[in-house]
Parts: structure tokens; C-alpha cells; sequence
């Protein structure tokens, strides 16, 4: 017992799942996060490894370090308010889905060698898709598909890279991986595509929006933040993730201002976060490092509570466009408070959890002297805030309003928010706690004078630039539409291409054929018209009796052979 | 529902948005005033520029919203676009 991965938990709570509903079916989904978590806390020490070998193939289920066990921690707590707040949905699908997910996320981080590694990424992809189809939409089954085949591809990367690293040095650990070899640009590419790298992002701004209401919470949940892990153990300290972080940092917050559909709103700034944390495996110190997991713990809980109030949105009135919402604090008070607190975590508010994670990020850039760089962050944050601190809130609760008058979400779910929103505050004004767990030895206090006055500065002029913006009817109203993005290469692009090319190709053999018969034509035509035509051979299609006459001289050949010689 | 709708609610009263802009206005402006009062201890040279953070939110918000506006020329589609 003492030696049970923690992930196996959750694979038998999905198995006692199917077999049950209701009242205990509810208990056991409750439950399983609990019990895992706890298993976790009593077997399962910093240092454990454990191998099991399969089919002549050692595999490493267990390796548990600091690093690990935040993260399973993590996955754990994520997985218990999703459930929660899913709780009201009676799929058995989904049901199975959300325990198979979360625990192959517990498992790939704990996974010891690539090969696990690389099972879990496809127990994760396969899983996870469900939420997305469940939806039931075309455009759900659509988004469905092209999501899977990016985390399938993600895998498949993994794997390649795998079995190249295998040749190269006969070693399958996962640990640090480095890019002095194609396996380690492999890896990364599988790595990049799950951590959205730009131009690898359009699953997420693609799938996530199209999930359903309780899905997106689970979805927001793993899949990224196993690659924030799997960056951070094979990849710190890699200078080219600095650059990647920014640009992911900086580009989403753009689409974010303009798009209507407010969980896409939150997908890109899901990137614009996630950015931050790359940023920081980039740098690679100490601090950074406890950085970026410090603000995967903050960015899951607030995440998932952007998500959750979204999707008590959803829930009740059916859409999440911003341009058809509004007013809703009328008759949501308590969501609208739960997205407020979740806005204000997002934005790095002092006294909110995003304030203490993402603080330390943008201190080891300053502290490595990336000061140009720096500045690019600080748009990035006064954007986040901007798009994701108060447009979401604004346009979704107040603005004009849309004469809907949804009532509050069941007690469940209204429950996981809540829980949510005590995390944030929790976290925001007692990081002690989470610092304690991180990795590498902290010495880092986010209230200093200085900083929190140079936060709020940020922060309150940008909300002063959002009211000055609106007063003058300088901000972009919100529109129905679709904004073109990287998906637009593989959904318009790459098809239209591929349409026009068969039309060309179609096309072009046509003209060919007719070229090259025309002449053969005239030739028959003069060869008729001339003396020889009447000739015994030639008077009909010559073809057949050719191929007469050459069949009587090779038998004559055949017979002077046998009989001559 | 339809009683709900006759009932007005906090934000319905033109006052209290005056109010809440209000507060924003003078938190700014005591944040600002805050900069000349409290020493920064910073190592950037940007950072010692009075009220440095306050600007360049400011500033950053607005490019941001100018730029994200320009960009819809370019990007935006009809809302079924790829389904058609």
C-alpha cells in the first residue's frame, strides 16, 4: 500500500465510478483528491524512488522530490474544487474523465523516466478531450479534434525525443534535459506545444472556450501546469525560454482587449500567465524557479475561480459573450464577488495571491539584469489587469445592462468558488505558508514599502486609463466575432491551400493530356491520309497486329532454339 | 424575474459610479503624492522616475487599447466565420 503511486488512487476511484451513482458515486469522486493527498503527506517522502519493470522496461512511477510534491499537492487541491464545483453534473463521462485527468497529471509528475512521462501525456490528452466533447456542439466536436491532435502530437514529440536521448546516452531519466541535443529540441517542442509556446497556442484559445461550464475548470487546471513542471525540471536555466515567456507574456493580452467570448478572454490570459512562469524557467535562479511555482500554485486556484465564476455564467444564462452580458451583479452578487477576488489575484493586487508569485518572477528578472526585458513584463502586468482584472468583472456583471436576470448558481458550486476566493486572500496575506513548500531555500518578502506602492501605481492608473478610455468611447465596445489567430493557418489556410492546389493539379494534368495527345492525333491523322495506310498491317488500329507478328517471331525464335542448336 | 427587473439596484443610481469614480480619482491622486513622500529604494534608473509605475500603466493601458483597436482591421472576421 505503502508503495501505490498516488495516480493509481484516482484510477481506481474512476473504476468504482462506473459501477456507481448517486449519493456514493459523489463520495468517492469528494473523496479520492482527500485521500490521495494524504497518502501523499504519510508515504510519499521528498527523495522516494520507486521502480516497477514492465515487459524488460524499468519504469520509475515513483520519484517524488520539492519539486514534485508541490505540484501533486497542487493537483490534489485543483482536483477536490473542480469536482465540487462539478458536482451537479450528472455525467458519468465526465465523472471518469475528471479522475483519469487529474491523475495522470499526479502521475506525470512523479513520473521518474520519459517513457512514463510520455503515457501520462496521452492519459491526459485522451481524458481531458472529454470535457471539450461533452459539450456535444459541432463546433465542440470540431474544437475537440484539433485539440487532440495537438496534445497527441505533444506525446508523440516526447516519445521521438525519447527514444533519440535513449540512442544518444542509453538513459531515459527525466531529469534536467538541457537543448544540446535533437532529443532535448524534441522535448522541447513537446513541452512547448503543451505549454502553449506561441504559434503552438491555438489549442488553448481553440479548445478551452468550447468546453463545458464545469469542463474549463479542470482543463485550465493540468495540462498546462505539467508542462510548467516538466519545463521547469528539464529546461531551467535555458536563456531562450526568457524571450519565449515574454513574447507569450505579451502577445495574448492583445486578442484578450478585442475578443467577446469571455472564457477566450481568459484563455489568453491563461498564455499571458503561463508566460510569466517560462519566463522564469528561463532564468533559471533560485528564485525564479520558486517564482514560477509559487505563481503556478497562485495561477491554478485563481484560474480555476475566473473559470468557475464563467462558468456559473454559462450555466445560468446559457453564452459567455460579453457584448450580450451585463448587470448581472443584480441577481449574482455572490459570483460577482468570487470574480472580483479572482480578477484582483489575477492582476497581482497587493494582498491578492498573484501579488506574492508573480513578485518574485519580476524580481529575478531585475536581479539578473534583464531590465529591458523587465519593462516588457510590467506591460504584460498592467495588461493582465487590464484586460483580465477589469474587463472580465466589468463586462460580464456590470456595464450596461443586458436586462438578464439569472439567479445564482446551486450551493455547490457557489461553494468551490468561495473555497477558491479564501485561497487567494489566504495565500495573499499569509505566503509564508506557501513559500515553506517551495522548492529551494526562500529569502523573499513581497511587502516592502517600495514594491506595493509601485504595484498600485501600476494597477490603479491602469484602471484610471480603462475609465478614461471609456469616458472618451475610445475602448473597443464588444463585438460578435471571430478574431484571427494562429488557428487560422491550420482552418483556413492550410485547407484553402490544399483545396487550390487539387484544383491546380486538376488542371494542370488536363492541359498536359491535351498537349501531349493533340500531336499524336495529327500524327495518326497524316499517317492515314498517306500511301503506306493501305497496306495489310495498316488497316486497322495497328496495335493488335503488331503485337500479332511479334508474337509469332519470338515462338519462331523459341522453336529454332529447341530444334537448331 | 419580472419584479426583479422593476427593483433598482446599486449601480442603477448614476451617484454611486460618481462615487466609486470618485474614490479611483483620488487614490491616484494620493498614490502619486505617496512617490514624492515615500523614498523608492530602487536599482533601475527608470525606477527613479517620480511617479515612474503610475505612468507607465497609464501610458501601457492606453497603447495597448489603441494598438488591440487597430489590430481588429486586420483580424477580425464574422462571428461564423470558420464555420462557413
Amino acid at each position: 500500500m505503502n508503495e501505490l503511486p498516488p495516480f493509481a488512487l484516482y484510477f481506481i476511484a474512476a473504476l468504482l465510478v462506473l459501477v456507481t451513482r448517486g449519493t456514493l458515486r459523489n463520495i468517492i469522486l469528494l473523496a479520492t483528491p482527500v485521500i490521495a493527498a494524504i497518502h501523499i503527506w504519510l508515504n510519499i517522502e521528498s527523495g522516494t524512488v520507486s521502480t516497477t519493470s514492465i515487459l524488460s522496461l524499468d519504469l520509475t512511477f515513483t520519484r517524488s522530490d520539492k519539486l514534485s510534491l508541490v505540484f501533486a499537492y497542487l493537483f490534489c487541491l485543483a482536483s477536490l474544487i473542480a469536482t465540487i464545483f462539478a458536482l451537479q453534473v450528472k455525467d458519468t463521462k465526465q465523472d471518469v474523465a475528471g479522475l483519469v485527468y487529474a491523475g495522470s497529471a499526479l502521475g506525470a509528475v512523479f513520473a521518474g523516466d520519459l517513457i512514463t512521462l510520455f503515457v501520462f501525456f496521452e492519459l491526459m490528452a485522451v481524458s481531458s478531450v472529454v470535457f471539450i466533447w461533452a459539450r456535444g456542439t459541432e463546433r465542440a466536436i470540431d474544437a475537440g479534434m484539433r485539440y487532440l491532435v495537438f496534445q497527441v502530437l505533444s506525446g508523440v514529440l516526447l516519445l521521438a525525443g525519447a527514444l533519440v536521448q535513449y540512442q544518444a546516452t542509453g538513459s531515459l531519466a527525466f531529469d534536467h534535459i538541457g537543448l544540446d541535443s535533437t532529443a532535448g529540441w524534441l522535448i522541447l517542442a513537446s513541452f512547448g506545444i503543451k505549454s502553449a509556446f506561441p504559434f503552438l497556442h491555438g489549442w488553448i484559445t481553440d479548445g478551452y472556450p468550447e468546453a463545458t461550464a464545469t469542463g474549463t475548470v479542470f482543463l485550465s487546471s493540468f495540462t498546462t501546469k505539467v508542462a510548467v513542471y516538466a519545463l521547469a525540471r528539464g529546461f531551467a536555466g535555458e536563456e531562450i525560454l526568457v524571450y519565449v515567456g515574454i513574447t507569450m507574456a505579451c502577445f495574448p493580452i492583445f486578442y484578450a482587449v478585442i475578443e467577446n467570448d469571455l472564457r477566450k478572454v481568459l484563455a489568453y490570459s491563461l498564455i499571458n500567465q503561463v508566460g510569466f512562469m517560462v519566463t522564469g524557467i528561463g532564468i533559471g535562479t533560485a528564485l525564479a524557479l520558486n517564482g514560477v511555482v509559487a505563481h503556478a500554485v497562485s495561477h491554478v486556484i485563481y484560474k480555476g475561480l475566473l473559470f468557475m465564476t464563467m462558468g456559473a455564467v454559462l450555466y445560468r444564462v446559457g453564452h459567455i459573450n460579453g457584448s450580450n452580458l451585463g448587470g448581472l451583479y443584480k441577481t449574482m452578487p455572490k459570483t460577482t464577488a468570487f470574480c472580483i477576488v479572482g480578477a484582483l489575484s489575477i492582476s497581482a493586487f497587493p494582498l491578492f495571491s498573484g501579488f506574492i508569485s508573480k513578485s518574485m518572477v519580476m524580481s529575478a528578472l531585475v536581479k539578473e539584469d534583464y531590465s529591458y526585458l523587465w519593462l516588457f513584463m510590467l506591460f504584460a502586468s498592467a495588461g493582465v489587469f487590464h484586460h483580465a482584472g477589469i474587463k472580465i468583472p466589468y463586462f460580464a456583471f456590470f456595464a450596461h445592462d443586458s436586462g438578464l436576470r439569472p439567479k445564482e448558481v446551486p450551493a455547490n458550486m457557489l461553494f468551490a468558488m468561495g473555497l477558491g476566493t479564501a485561497l487567494c486572500i489566504f495565500i495573499g496575506t499569509q505566503p509564508q505558508y506557501l513559500y515553506a513548500l517551495l522548492p529551494w531555500e526562500v529569502d523573499y518578502w513581497p511587502y516592502d514599502t517600495t514594491h506595493v506602492l509601485a504595484q498600485l501605481q501600476l494597477l490603479f492608473f491602469s484602471a484610471l486609463a480603462f475609465v478614461w478610455l471609456n469616458k472618451q468611447g475610445l475602448y473597443p465596445p464588444e463585438l460578435r466575432s471571430t478574431n484571427l489567430d494562429v488557428e487560422w493557418i491550420y482552418r483556413k489556410f492550410l485547407p484553402a491551400g490544399l483545396h487550390r492546389g487539387l484544383i491546380f493539379f486538376r488542371g494542370a494534368r488536363e492541359a498536359t493530356m491535351t498537349a501531349a495527345i493533340a500531336p499524336m492525333h495529327s500524327i495518326r491523322r497524316s499517317f492515314l491520309q498517306s500511301s503506306i495506310a493501305k497496306y495489310h498491317l495498316s488497316e486497322s488500329w495497328p496495335t493488335g497486329s503488331m503485337v500479332f507478328w511479334v508474337s509469332i517471331i519470338l515462338i519462331a525464335y523459341l522453336l529454332l532454339d529447341f530444334f537448331v542448336y | 424575474m419580472s419584479q426583479d427587473t422593476a427593483k433598482t439596484h446599486i449601480f442603477d443610481n448614476p451617484r454611486n459610479v460618481n462615487i466609486v469614480l470618485a474614490i479611483l480619482y483620488a487614490i491616484c491622486f494620493l498614490l502619486v503624492i505617496a512617490d514624492f513622500v515615500i523614498h523608492r529604494h530602487t536599482t533601475m534608473e527608470w525606477g527613479k522616475i517620480p511617479a515612474f509605475y503610475a505612468l507607465y500603466g497609464f501610458i501601457a493601458c492606453v497603447l495597448l487599447v489603441v494598438v488591440a483597436k487597430l489590430m481588429r482591421k486586420i483580424v477580425m472576421r464574422k462571428e461564423n466565420y470558420y464555420d462557413e
